[in-house]
């Protein structure tokens, strides 16, 4: 009988276990819970991402309320490839958590930690599947809040800085966004996207809409860590808990470049963003930036994690790289990457965080001479590590061909030629690190000590996200489909609404 | 007349904002802020949006400058002095300023009845809802019924910031030694507490349950009756208040109040329904929407009562920590 509310499911069910959790009182319990609603969810956004593929876009009316009136829930192939990793990640990373968080959060949290995952991930959904632009700045503000808990819950005192630092910046790029919205209501009277879309059209260059523009699309930059407003996010994912940076670079960022997309492609048209206003040159070079400054910080770090952080801002300018091509191929790149790099950061958090809960520091001395100890953690690290770098046969090298593919074809031989130099950095940054795993001896903090493999609980979800590379290295078939879909259907012009839409949800279907 | 008002308002409201940016006192400060948070409800009264102006009052100038003052009780109220001048945030804000009056210069004219604001979805809220929902207050229409998905994520907003804070502070221990606390010396204060209290509670229902005819609604609701614990609290006393009220219980309040809201939609979904339709909780859809919005107001206001006074209690909690020696 849920069949017809599929699209709603994966909001309302974490929305019901995030005060469930608290009410469960423990922590065991709450992780089984919370465990088993992740997982459900993953499978409703797995069947609606393919449903998206066959059907194109599903929408449902919450409330009864037709559009614009109502609140239109709406999911084509870009959100559902986006939901399903989102979903995904949460539902691997709450597997890996309970060894983790009993190391690094304070027992008495764990069901606020639960909690906290949990509206994280209903805020992330609602992202994704709403149709309604203020109803994805009510869910922005409920990841938002919940992620400065999860960032502060850390033992290590300077998580709270980190995560004070975090809700500053957040907040003033969620008070943008907000400003943004409030602009584009001012001249359409509607919140719902496409209808904004087809009122923002009629205007040709009025002043409030594109101010509207620019205060969502830098709203948007600092939620995504975009160069130069980055600065929040290598201490957070550096102080955070490992299974919260684990959860956070794979999945908070990538819905933000999803946001960014969306008022981009769907409210405003592609057309008045990049031949109208420009943006597509200052976000490329942005993005170019980005990659350059970011992948050098990261060679020069000894903690490993925030190694990792600048490593994720970097990748997010080739995320944007792509979106700043202005084309099909270009879009589809960018989105391919927003799931890749998902799967590799993903792992490679999951690593490190393995790493410090068998030795209690992730600065590069604690990896020296891991390779013997730990051979399964950092074979992993290594795999994913490989795939940040863009080697054959990983799923990094796939996005990174599509997107020099996509570079050449606009004919910007030099950007095809800089993500490749980019990627060289990526070689000293992840070689670093390998080397003093494998090719050092062990330092004064490891010396003398049998270091264990990690419990296994953090092995299995570690090894499912690197598996995952190589098969999405190899077998691209599922996420080139989804990504092309996705970017077709973006890059066309403005579908007419409320008539042509295939849906799913009908009055008849629900009768 | 009207005009004159809103200009008058802003004006004051301008240099509130100027006296709190160049003030060292923090004390002083969030008296101000309490007073901008007045001076923006009376804007929003004349501009005939009573409904937000009170929630301005009851959440900026109320509990809001309460939590604030918890703040200052634990950080001090002088403002450290920074030295370290820096030219960049200037230029930052003073950038986003002139992109914001860059904004409003094709702004629709204030006021104009054929603005698109009040012309696109507007006109069906005005008309249809009488009938569609069937409630005097279309205000409460629009946000528990049209937009009510809206009102279950800013429940879940609220929710969120008190997990957040019981994860930053942690809550009170209820049988903690009874020490002396509060202002319970205090006579005058004593009696006109043990007055007004009730009918601060009675209010707060009454708020609760009216904001179908009238302004109200949960989250002014909430508000209105934690701000009642709030002041026993300061009265008679953190300890008294937590043997009242446990804090264990608050928690328990704050997570029911969004499962009850989200719960009804959970119900219209067995009834054949989409999610929060209420028209099928009931044989008459206008009913249905009568009782789904009374169900899910009274969701909002216990979750944002309980966050509310969670969060008082936290802090005070860490402030009467601070205090014994």
């Amino acid at each position: 009988m849920f069949e017809q509310h599929l699209l709603v499911l994966p909001i309302v069910l974490p929305l019901i276990a995030a005060p469930i959790c608290i009410l469960l009182m423990k922590s065991h319990l709450a992780w089984v819970f919370a465990t088993i609603i992740s997982g459900l969810s993953f499978f409703i956004s797995v069947d609606l991402l393919f449903a998206t593929l066959e059907q194109g876009v599903l929408n449902y009316a919450v409330g009864g309320w037709e559009s614009p009136w109502g609140i239109e829930l709406r999911i084509d192939a870009a959100s559902a490839i986006v939901l399903s990793v989102v979903t995904g990640i949460s539902t691997l990373v709450l597997v890996y958590a309970k060894e983790s968080i009993a190391k690094e959060i304070d027992s008495s949290r764990h069901t606020l930690f639960y909690s906290a995952h949990l509206l994280c991930l209903t805020g992330l959904s609602g992202i994704l599947i709403t149709g309604d632009a203020f109803n994805l700045f009510v869910f922005l503000e409920i990841s938002s809040l919940s992620t400065y808990t999860l960032v502060s819950l850390a033992s290590d005192k300077r998580c709270l800085t980190a995560a004070f630092r975090y809700l500053v910046m957040g907040t003033i790029g969620a008070t943008f966004i907000l400003i943004g919205v409030g602009m584009m209501y001012m001249k359409t009277g509607t919140l719902n996207m496409l209808d904004l879309a087809n009122r923002i059209a009629e205007y040709d260059g009025n002043r409030t809409i594109n101010t509207g523009l620019a205060f969502i699309l830098v709203g948007v930059s600092i939620k995504l860590a975009l160069f130069p407003l980055h600065m929040w996010l290598p201490p957070a994912y550096t102080h955070a808990p490992s299974a919260v940076s684990a959860f956070l670079a794979s999945t908070a960022t990538k819905v933000a470049v999803y946001v960014m997309i969306r008022f981009i492609f769907t409210i405003y048209g592609a057309e008045y963003v990049f031949f109208t206003m420009d943006m597509d040159i200052i976000l490329m070079v942005l993005a170019i930036v980005a990659i350059f400054k970011c992948s050098f910080m990261a060679t020069v770090q000894s903690n490993i994690k925030t190694v990792l952080a600048y490593s994720s801002v970097a990748q997010i300018g080739y995320m944007i790289l792509g979106i700043s091509l202005v084309s099909s191929t270009g879009l589809m790149a960018g989105l391919l990457h927003v799931f890749n790099h998902a799967l590799m950061k993903g792992a490679l958090f999951m690593a490190v965080g393995a790493v410090f809960y068998r030795i209690g520091s992730v600065d590069i001395k604690a990896f020296q001479g891991l390779g013997k100890q730990m051979p399964l953690t950092m074979a992993a690290f290594a795999i994913a590590g490989l795939s940040i770098i863009g080697v054959p046969l990983t799923a990094g090298f796939v996005s990174k061909w599509y997107l020099v593919t996509a570079a050449i074809e606009q004919q910007h031989w030099i950007v095809a030629f800089l993500v490749l130099i980019g990627s060289l950095l990526a070689v000293v940054y992840i070689g670093r690190i390998l080397e003093a795993a494998y090719f050092k001896k062990p330092s004064e903090l490891t010396e003398g000590k049998t270091i264990k493999e990690a419990p296994i609980l953090m092995l299995i979800p570690m090894w499912i996200l690197v598996i995952a590379n190589i098969y999405f290295g190899i077998d691209t078939s599922l996420s080139v489909t989804a990504a092309d879909t996705a970017a077709q259907w973006l890059t066309q012009s403005i579908p007419e609404p409320f008539v042509s839409i295939p849906s799913v949800v009908t009055e008849e279907t629900i009768k | 007349m009207a005009v004159f008002i809103d200009l008058m308002l802003l004006g004051m409201l301008a240099i509130t904002a100027l006296r709190v940016i160049f003030l060292k006192d923090l004390f002083a400060v969030v008296m101000l802020f309490g007073i901008y948070s007045f001076l923006s409800a009376l804007i929003f009264v004349n501009l005939d949006a009573v409904d937000v102006a009170f929630t301005e009052a009851a959440v900026g100038a109320g509990i809001s400058t309460v939590l604030m003052l918890g703040t200052l009780a634990l950080t001090g109220r002088k403002e450290k002095t920074n030295n370290h001048k820096s030219w960049l945030p200037l230029l930052v804000v003073v950038a986003t300023g002139a992109a914001l009056i860059y904004g409003t210069l094709d702004m629709p004219p204030f006021g104009d009845p054929n603005n698109p604001a009040q012309q696109h979805v507007a006109p069906r809220y005005i008309q249809d809802s009488p009938q569609e929902v069937g409630l005097p207050n279309m205000v409460t229409s629009v946000l528990a019924s049209y937009r009510g998905f809206d009102t279950l994520g800013e429940t879940a907003v609220v929710f969120a910031a008190a997990i957040g804070v019981f994860s930053l502070l942690g809550l009170p221990k209820r049988d903690r030694a009874a020490i002396e606390s509060g202002l319970k010396s205090h006579l005058v204060l004593r009696v006109v507490a043990k007055l007004i209290i009730p009918l601060i509670l009675l209010f707060a229902l009454y708020v609760q349950f009216h904001g179908d005819y009238g302004p109200g609604g949960g989250f002014q609701a909430g508000v209105i009756a934690a701000a009642a614990i709030i002041l026993y609290a300061l009265v008679f006393g953190l300890p008294l208040a937590t043997h009242v009220l446990q804090p264990s219980l608050l928690k328990v309040l704050a997570a029911l109040g969004v499962l009850i809201y989200a719960g009804t939609g959970v119900v219209s979904l067995f009834l054949g329904g989409n999610f929060l339709d209420y028209n099928v909780l009931a044989s008459d859809p206008i009913a249905g929407q009568h009782l789904g919005i009374i169900i899910i107001e009274l969701g909002v206001g216990i979750t944002v009562f309980a966050a509310m006074l969670a969060i008082f209690y936290a802090f005070a909690g860490q402030a009467e920590r601070k205090n014994i020696p």
